[in-house]
């Protein structure tokens, strides 16, 4: 029983990945792939040599869609290839990030687009081997892949010798179960290894090199591998035309929290700005509501307050005096600002609650998730659960607002992976910008706010 | 006592070994199709799987015991899971998780005294954009409020027999 609901596409949106996928009668089918041209990209590029298609993708310049940003091309360049030993391909579709559920659409609703854009990867970078490592929560969306392989290998496109040629690769999935860590890629090849899902420390562990099986490896988001087969369909200088420069191509985002339509929205990057996402294409607060916060790539980003200006230079040279609103919505706009567009999640936070528990609720959620390696993060995201749940329920003192701060501060660059980062962030961000509010909560009666109503911790 | 597989486990597990270049990446996989058929997973059961994979037994718990879904001890009958993160909880997780463990009586991460349910929250499910939700054993219930969950748990109670299991906690 899958029904993810079709929502109607916003007049303002491109739609190069999602382009199907909400059609009324378009289903996850090979049959009804093929009949919307599926898989013509895949006979292209085996006609291609694997170096012209790796050029194409460096040329399109598409960066990253699971959360770091980084070029495609790029990471398909250093993998190690004099080494002899196997490579492999791992599709992250961990998609755990709070607040991301793109790549949850196009699994469940467009599943062939994924394989097609994996195979045509996978022959790229000349892997042994693909996989898709799909979290556990997803169990429709494994069983949804695992059919669609299925019929992708009937018709020659996955498996032995793909499309007649002396070129084959197996791609199977494999399930996560509930750890968020495995989707730092590191912590997910040693997941995948069968190991608890610790990650590895770079140097020397880059994937690239030293990955699955200490063979050269490359780990790319569901979003990411999608938009290669659109860049051998368009070619990748006409596909570096979409967006703009150092952004290109379209994006997901991925619209939650206090806005009147939250979804899943396909954007040309830069084409529109976070007001355009919140307030014309996502309908605005509730009435009544006025914004509070916006977190705007995935609950690890800094938050942005509400009211606050961002000014600087911009790559261009160009001067930028910003609010949120006007903050383009690329990967460029957001790191401007001080914060990132991370995995294009987008969470709302109107003025009816407390942005000490919002901290809190965030701060629960890293604090389960450290895979408990390092001492700064394992230590460290407990004790800022710890403080900022003591100030929701009341009892902290004035001086654990300084105490919080300086525990974020000391997580950052002292881990072994960004989970450091991504824990850190949040606490360092919102105890800067809102600092007069947790003053305030570290003054709490504990009697008084048993009684509240709403909670989030 | 040994674990005995069942025939269908058995197979599968021979199938899903050869797919992998190496032996002890099946782990997870198989970890998932025994815990599905038997509900949770012993130590002996462990020390099967270890078997078919050349392992220590050890390589296998410390699997089990690093991954939230695996577990060690059964839950009810209903795996009931309601995001807890900030995307649900701005729009009434904590409240809508309130709702199921009232309709069954429970608390949290206990087998409910009708057996039918084990009530946990659950991070992020990547369905923020309808929040708040809940995972009923594989099924997504998306945009749930006080009276759907009240219709979902009715929906429960008829679909499922109750089974009173002598109160013991079901896992930490
Ligand atoms: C703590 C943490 C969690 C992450 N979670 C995810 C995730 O759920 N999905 C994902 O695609 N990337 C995630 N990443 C990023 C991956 O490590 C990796 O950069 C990405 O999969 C690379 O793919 P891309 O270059 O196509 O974006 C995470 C990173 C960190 C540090
Ligand atoms: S930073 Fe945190 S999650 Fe990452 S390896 Fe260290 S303890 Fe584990
Ligand atoms: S926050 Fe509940 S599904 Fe993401």
């Amino acid at each position: 029983m899958v029904h993810l609901s079709k929502p109607p596409v916003h007049p303002r949106e491109r739609r190069i990945i999602l382009k199907h996928a909400d059609e009324p009668d378009y289903d996850a089918s090979l049959e009804t792939y093929e009949r919307h041209g599926g898989y013509a990209e895949l006979r292209k590029a085996y006609a291609m040599k694997p170096e012209e298609i790796c050029q194409e993708v460096l040329d399109a310049g598409v960066r990253g869609r699971g959360g770091a940003g980084f070029p495609a091309g790029m990471k398909w360049k250093f993998l190690d290839r004099k080494s002899g030993k196997p490579i492999y391909l791992i599709c992250n579709a961990d998609e755990s990030e709070p607040g991301t559920f793109k790549d949850r659409q196009i699994m469940h609703k467009d599943p062939h687009q994924l394989v097609e854009g994996m195979m045509i990867t996978a022959y790229a970078i000349q892997a042994a081997q693909a996989f898709i490592y799909i979290r556990e929560e997803m169990p429709h969306g494994a069983r949804i892949l695992e059919a669609a392989i299925e019929e992708a290998r009937a018709k020659g496109y996955v498996g032995k010798n793909i499309l007649g040629s002396d070129y084959s690769c197996e791609l199977i999935v494999h399930r996560g179960a509930a750890a968020y860590i495995c989707g730092e890629e590191t912590g997910l090849i040693e997941s995948l290894e069968g190991k608890r899902a610790y990650p590895r420390i770079k140097p020397p562990y880059f994937p690239a090199a030293l990955g699955l099986y200490m063979c050269p490896t490359i780990v790319n988001n569901v979003e990411t591998l999608c938009h290669v087969k659109h860049i051998i369909a368009m070619g990748g200088k006409e596909y570096a035309k979409i967006g703009s420069p150092n952004n290109s191509g379209t994006r997901i985002w991925c619209l939650s929290g206090h806005v009147q339509n939250p979804g899943y929205y396909e954007l040309e990057c830069g084409a529109a700005t976070y007001g355009d996402l919140i307030y014309e294409i996502g309908g605005g607060l509730r009435p009544g509501r006025s914004l509070q916060a916006v977190i705007p790539g995935g609950s690890s980003a800094k938050v942005l307050r509400a009211g606050e200006r961002f000014t600087g230079k911009l790559r261009s040279g160009d001067a930028f005096d910003w609010g949120i609103e006007d903050i383009p919505l690329d990967f460029d706009g957001p790191a401007a600002a001080g914060s990132m567009s991370g995995s294009g999640a987008v969470i709302v936070v109107d003025d009816s609650v407390d942005i000490v528990e919002v901290l809190a609720n965030i701060n629960a959620f890293y604090a389960h998730e450290s895979c408990g390696q390092c001492t700064p993060c394992r230590e460290g995201s407990l004790w800022m659960k710890k403080i900022t749940t003591r100030m929701v329920n009341g009892g902290a003192r004035t001086e654990d607002v300084d105490l919080l701060a300086s525990i974020g501060d000391q997580i950052a660059g002292r881990t072994i992976c960004a989970h450091g980062e991504a824990c850190a962030w949040p606490t360092q961000s919102f105890v800067a910008k809102f600092r007069d509010k947790f003053l305030e909560a570290a003054g709490r009666d504990p009697a008084e706010q048993k009684k509240r109503p709403f909670r989030m911790v | 006592m040994a674990f005995e597989p069942s025939p269908q486990l058995l197979e599968y597990t021979e199938k899903v070994i050869p797919r992998y270049p190496q032996k002890r990446s099946a782990i997870m996989m198989i970890l998932h199709a025994l815990q599905r058929e038997v509900g949770y997973i012993s130590l002996e059961a462990q020390e099967w799987i270890a078997a078919q994979l050349d392992l220590a037994p050890i390589k296998v718990r410390e699997v089990v015991t690093f991954y939230p879904f695996y577990r060690e001890h059964p839950i009810g009958k209903r795996h009931i899971r309601v995001c807890r993160t900030l995307s649900c909880a701005l729009n009434g997780g904590y409240q809508v998780c309130e709702k199921f463990k009232s309709e069954f009586i429970t608390g949290l991460n206990e087998i409910s005294p009708d057996g039918r349910v084990t009530v946990e929250f659950a991070e992020c499910l990547a369905s923020c954009g309808t929040g708040p939700v809940a995972l009923i054993d594989d099924d997504l219930h998306e945009n749930l409020t006080e009276e759907s969950v009240k219709a979902l748990c009715d929906q429960i109670k008829a679909e499922t027999p109750a089974a009173p299991v002598p109160a013991a906690p079901a896992h930490a």
